[in-house]
């Protein structure tokens, strides 16, 4: 597959001496569904708003299909559809003009079909003459999508898609992005949902303090983030784990009187009450049990001391 | 050239203008109205006519010239500082267009706010009025140069502002005061000799002078040293402009 943004060893540093991105490097494939996770100040807006020209990188170079989005910021941009994080629209207008403005700044002809079906499919048709300040959140945040898919760009991104969008706003959104990538857009989208990126991604990159930690296919970081732990308290001390339980990697935990079991929540043959028998007639008492699933937190704490390589 | 874009920022400014058409247009009509009464009435009756001109006449260049540098400052202004200010400078910014389009744009706007502007107080006085316009052309000229100058000026200042109060202070405390004190409403010659020489100073003296020279063939300074004056005023603002996107003043981050 051929890549469709490079983003090649990018730094931002502000005037105030903030480093939001360090050094950045991300390559994306053409169709896919790239989701950017991390955490709140990670640098994921910083990062979209140097390839959409919104921030100027104080260092490295990024490409959008071969253009180079300083030199040749005109060709690089029209391939670009940018929905922001926050509703940023001006009220007073109405549904139809916010839309053909944003076809017109981006320097495509008007095509008023493609607009009315782009409404149609956001369902939005009926709202085409209503002004924006009329909308309720979800319909704003999905005009700014329709602004955002105006001009046919061939790269969307989506900053935050789905933050403080109720359950069923977020289940539509999530089609409609699939949908996209069916009719061949690329997507990149951050999130701090690891929901989100589970539901919707093909590939997901992880970003904390302006560095991008790792990417990896979808299903495999899922597999890593589907590990679980059963932390069982026992009561007498012992120093070594029985013999007979040596198959089930049982390790203690602080302090001896507390024995962790790791297993794969995907994985059906790791029945808990078995395990959970298994360990008490060996001789061990069992005084209380939680169990436990990797948090994207201890994936960046694993990833940052570089453990879990 | 991103023409689809010049165009889409010209239709989108114009029709906030269309969309507030009654406050556009009627504010103009009533203070035209208001200082026909005032001035051209109550206090113009005993002001003597002024190289043969009746004050009455002798104003309307002057008020057309007031409404149109303001309004050009303050369309100029307000323009691009009101996508800063709700934050959707994101399109403008992420579009592919070239700070050249977006000052083509929103300068336009802005020019052909004030001309309109100008026209309704032009026809409105004269219904207060006999005018005749001795240079039409002329007229017209220092019209289109006045307010592409003056909607510059405003799109400058509209860049440098981060705060309405940023927004509002090159206009109301030097741009109004130089209006006013520029021989919108007197001829210099009814001041005392020292306020004439110090007028003098004043750039707006001679856009003023030089339109009401296009209406009655008469004014302040010759026509020539006005012409000069706005020509040089327009290629200063064009200049700053130049200046301020070539140096690395950036509306991004
Ligand atoms: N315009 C700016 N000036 C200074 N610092 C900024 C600016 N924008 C963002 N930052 C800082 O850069 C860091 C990354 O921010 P951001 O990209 O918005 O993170 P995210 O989108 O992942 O929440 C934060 O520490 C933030 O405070
Ligand atoms: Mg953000």
């Amino acid at each position: 597959m051929k890549n469709i943004l490079r983003i090649n060893n990018v730094s931002k540093l502000f005037p105030n001496n903030v480093r939001a991105l360090n050094k950045i490097s991300l390559e994306i494939e053409e169709g896919e569904i790239f989701a950017l996770l991390g955490p709140n100040g990670a640098g994921k807006t910083t990062l979209i708003s140097s390839v959409c020209g919104i921030t100027r990188q104080s260092e490295g170079n990024i490409k959008v299909k071969d253009f180079d989005t300083v030199t040749e910021y005109k060709k690089a941009r029209s391939e670009i559809g940018l929905v922001p994080q926050e509703l940023t629209l001006e009220t007073f207008e109405t549904v139809w003009n916010t839309l053909v403005f944003s076809r017109g700044l981006h320097g495509k002809p008007s095509n008023p079909e493609y607009l009315h079906s782009l409404l149609d499919d956001l369902s939005l048709g009926d709202k085409k003459d209503e002004r924006i300040l009329s909308l309720s959140g979800g319909m704003k945040r999905r005009v700014l999508i329709a602004k955002a898919l105006s001009h046919e760009p061939s790269v969307l991104f989506l900053d935050e898609p789905t933050a403080g969008v109720d359950v069923s706003l977020r289940k539509t959104l999530w089609n409609m992005i699939r949908s996209l990538k069916k009719s061949g857009v690329t997507v990149i989208l951050t999130t701090h949902y690891i929901k989100e990126a589970e539901e919707l991604a093909d590939r997901v990159g992880i970003i904390n303090q302006g560095e991008i930690l790792l990417t990896e296919d979808k299903k495999v970081l899922m597999k890593r983030l589907g590990k679980r732990k059963l932390i069982l308290s026992i009561e007498s001390k012992k120093n070594s784990i029985p013999e007979e339980l040596k198959e089930l990697n049982l390790e203690f935990g602080k302090t001896n009187s507390t024995i962790i079991y790791s297993y794969d929540s995907k994985d059906r043959n790791s029945d808990i009450f078995e395990i959970m028998s298994r360990i008490s007639n060996s001789g061990l008492k069992i005084l209380d049990f939680e169990t436990h699933q990797s948090s994207l937190e201890e994936i960046f704490v694993d990833l940052v001391s570089g453990r879990s390589q | 050239m991103n023409i689809y874009a010049i165009k889409a920022i010209y239709i989108h400014e114009m029709s906030r203008f269309f969309r507030t058409i009654i406050g556009s247009l009627i504010s103009p009509i009533i203070s035209t109205t208001l200082y026909f009464i005032v001035f051209g009435s109550a206090i113009g009756s005993r002001i003597t006519d002024i190289d043969g001109i009746t004050y009455g006449a002798f104003i309307v260049p002057g008020l057309m010239m007031l409404n149109m540098m303001t309004s050009s400052l303050n369309n100029g202004a307000f323009g691009i500082y009101f996508p800063k200010f709700s934050g959707t400078i994101y399109e403008i910014l992420s579009a592919p267009v070239s700070s050249f389009e977006i000052v083509i744009g929103y300068v336009g706007a802005a020019a052909t706010k004030s001309i309109l502007i100008g026209i309704i107080i032009l026809a409105t006085a004269s219904l207060f009025v006999d005018l005749e316009i001795k240079y039409p052309v002329l007229m017209l000229l220092i019209m289109i140069m006045t307010v592409v100058s003056f909607s510059l000026f405003g799109f400058i200042i509209g860049i440098w502002s981060d705060s309405f109060e940023r927004l509002n202070f090159i206009p109301t405390l030097v741009v109004t005061p130089l209006v006013f004190l520029g021989g919108t409403f007197y001829s210099i010659q009814m001041l005392p000799e020292l306020w004439q020489k110090i007028t003098l100073l004043n750039p707006v003296l001679y856009l003023v002078s030089g339109f009401r020279w296009s209406f009655f063939g008469t004014g302040d300074v010759s026509i020539t040293t006005s012409l000069l004056a706005i020509f040089l005023f327009t290629l200063l603002c064009i200049s700053v402009i130049i200046l301020i996107f070539k140096t690395g003043y950036k509306l991004q981050t």
